[in-house]
């Protein structure tokens, strides 16, 4: 395997006083290899937003390494990180709060380019303007328009161009695809497929939408409660998940099929609070299969084979998914 | 305003040609323009449909819970059978006889649970003061009845609970406190508008497991409002499909997902990833060069609704006699449960034939 694009390398964000910090995100790893999408599913609270920032650290981490090529990112000057950004982009969730109002369209892929230092000279800018916008299927002649003119759908396009100004390496989308109508979402999804194959751009998709993370991914990171659950390729882990937490996520996401039933124990209570999370394994105050052992040291991520990972001290997944 | 009372009908609600049009500077707005549905006594049916369908304001329109500012016309029926067996058209109810059945023949519970609770009041105040108005029961007997319901929907420590603050509560427990509150006086109608869309799924499957177990227990009728079709696959008998405020498919819920008859309908399950991997294991599609199916297109302006079928300029099977005039909802000779509004279904009057309907 070819060297990873990102590394990730037991990345830590806490939040809030040291004293009693909030663990958003706890002890993560993972790699992107290049051309590849990584899909980055968990619950509210799990930490994926905060992962997607810190990677182009638009939030600084707390302790832990992310490097770009090799290039450690939370060391490099404000300088050389201006020249990242343009490799590293972001495509956020609320198309209506990440645009401005108040700027047309032009200006807002203009001032990407501007900064960057791309494109330069009129008409060499409005080119390109042109080009982008109709790499993500807008007519050109909307450039003259502000962001209030276009519906849902249209303005997570804009962000999608505004991304692919700069020529990136890597783009993060974080949940581009929750403020939109289903009929929209295929759309957006569409998009991303015809840019991951027209510019073999690697993606972190972060979601919380399994059946589109399943769609889009080549591999999956299952996170819950700022940890890592689950690591593995798309397939392998969609149709037999290993780790306790990944298959009541999968089991409890309804189906869009009324003749597929689930047969599966709902689990039981709430997320628990990330300042005072459980000992050992945090997933255990859920867990259906949890031991007495698990409340002890905090499971590692323990390879299974085949690109598989999870943080489970069980391995009788055998029997575990039997005895539902 | 009151009805035959003198025989049983076998729905909840039956709704007939409800429109909805609210005057606007811009101009008139039909949000719901002739929706027509039923509701069987312990059964569920779910509306379904995307941002500005009119699937909300249909059940506003209801609970007659749109803001008294609106200019709003209203027309139809909405003919609702009490506990009692009293049959009723709920659109001509006085607001003083709609007060008797707001909350408690009829509940309603909301998408986003901390917006549709009072901050400032305890959650065992908020349960209590909705019995004390409906069942006339005295503060403390109140109270003792807003923890049997916190233990209904299987909130720990009910107790201690019911003096906690909804900010207190995880969103979650929020949503069970709305259910506790909708339950308090045993509604026999349950308007369920997005009631899972703000949660995480793992809390979702605790949430419409809870609703199941309820109706079971109670026998009440559910109208549940989502765009979630994993979610109606598996909580809805009856499923009517909205677009543009009218309905243009209806059928039991198998029927539905086994064979939807409306384009529109046809495009909605074919965008989903899931469908679409069905369709790729079953060789039927190409892996390599994978897209999803996607309705072109959005939805038109509510001001300059098109000439014909609404769904038109976004149908991949539209032909010229779709911009004509806008179809009406045709009920499958086939299938008497089986509803669709579309040119392209046999038996419509499309090309003008013999028997038109209406």
């Amino acid at each position: 395997m070819s060297a990873p694009l990102i590394e990730v390398k037991r990345l830590h964000r806490y939040f809030g006083s040291p004293a009693r910090p909030v663990r958003a995100v706890d002890d993560v790893s993972f790699a992107i290899q290049p051309g590849e999408t990584l899909g980055l599913v968990g619950e509210s609270g799990s930490g994926k937003s905060t992962i997607g920032r810190t990677l182009l650290r638009l939030i600084e981490a707390t302790s832990g390494q992310v490097l770009y090529r090799g290039e450690d990112l939370g060391t490099a000057s404000a300088q050389r990180m201006r020249t990242l950004r343009s490799k590293l982009q972001m495509i956020f969730q609320d198309p209506y709060a990440s645009l401005n109002p108040k700027m047309r369209v032009r200006d807002i892929l203009g001032e990407a380019l501007e900064v960057h230092g791309l494109a330069k000279g009129r008409q060499a800018r409005a080119a390109r303007i042109a080009e982008l916008l109709e790499l993500v299927g807008l007519p050109p002649e909307h450039a003259n328009r502000y962001p209030h003119e276009f519906s849902g759908g249209q303005r997570q396009r804009i962000g999608v161009a505004r991304a692919l100004a700069v020529e990136p390496e890597f783009i993060v989308a974080d949940e581009p695809l929750s403020a939109l109508d289903v009929s929209i979402q295929a759309q957006v999804v569409n998009l991303l497929c015809d840019l991951r194959d027209r510019l073999n751009l690697p993606l972190l998709f972060i979601s919380h939408d399994l059946d589109v993370v399943e769609y889009l991914s080549d591999r999956v990171v299952v996170l819950y409660l700022g940890r890592v659950m689950e690591v593995g390729p798309t397939a392998a882990l969609f149709a037999q998940p290993l780790h306790p937490y990944t298959q009541a996520l999968l089991a409890a996401s309804p189906k869009p099929d009324p003749e597929i039933k689930t047969t599966f124990v709902a689990l039981q209570g709430d997320i628990p609070s990330p300042v005072n999370p459980p000992s050992g394994c945090v997933f255990r105050t859920r867990c259906p299969y949890a031991l007495e052992a698990c409340a002890g040291a905090r499971p590692e991520l323990r390879d299974m084979g085949q690109g598989r990972f999870k943080a489970c001290i069980r391995d009788d997944e055998s029997r575990m998914t039997n005895t539902k | 305003m009151h009805l035959s009372a003198s025989k049983p009908a076998p729905m909840r609600l039956d709704v007939r040609h409800l429109s909805t049009f609210f005057d606007t500077d811009e101009g008139l707005v039909r949000s719901v323009a002739d929706v027509s549905f039923s509701i069987h006594a312990g059964k569920t049916t779910a509306l379904v449909g995307e941002s500005g369908s009119g699937k909300s304001v249909t059940s506003l329109t209801l609970m007659h819970l749109l803001s008294r500012t609106a200019s709003i016309q209203v027309s139809g029926q909405a003919l609702f059978t009490s506990r009692a067996g009293e049959t009723m058209d709920l659109l001509a109810l006085p607001e003083s006889a709609m007060r008797r059945i707001r909350g408690n023949e009829i509940a309603m519970i909301f998408q986003e649970p901390m917006t549709s609770l009072n901050p400032v009041f305890t959650v065992g105040e908020q349960i209590a003061e909705s019995v004390r108005l409906h069942l006339g029961l005295d503060r403390q007997a109140a109270l003792q009845h807003a923890r049997r319901m916190l233990e209904l929907v299987e909130i720990p420590a009910a107790a201690q609970r019911l003096h906690e603050y909804p900010h207190q509560l995880s969103g979650g427990m929020r949503q069970r406190v709305m259910i506790a509150l909708a339950m308090a006086c045993n509604p026999t109608l349950l308007i369920a508008d997005e009631p899972t869309t703000a949660l995480d799924v793992t809390i979702q499957a605790q949430i419409l497991e809870l609703m199941r177990r309820l109706q079971l227990e109670t026998g009440m009728s559910i109208l549940f409002i989502t765009h979630n079709l994993g979610v109606v696959a598996h909580h809805a008998d009856e499923v009517a499909v909205m677009y543009a405020g009218r309905i243009v498919e209806a059928a039991p819920v198998h029927d539905l997902f086994a064979k939807p008859l409306h384009p529109y309908t046809q495009g909605l399950l074919a965008c989903l990833p899931a469908q679409q991997r069905r369709r790729e294991q079953a060789g039927l599609q190409d892996k390599s060069r994978r897209r999803l199916y996607a309705i072109r297109g959005q939805v038109s302006s509510p001001l300059a609704p098109p000439p014909g079928c609404a769904f038109e300029p976004r149908c991949d099977q539209a032909t010229s006699v779709c911009r004509n005039a806008m179809p009406e909802l045709q009920t499958d000779p086939e299938h008497a449960q089986r509803q669709v509004r579309c040119v392209l279904f046999p038996g419509t009057p499309a090309a003008a034939t013999a028997g038109a309907h209406a």
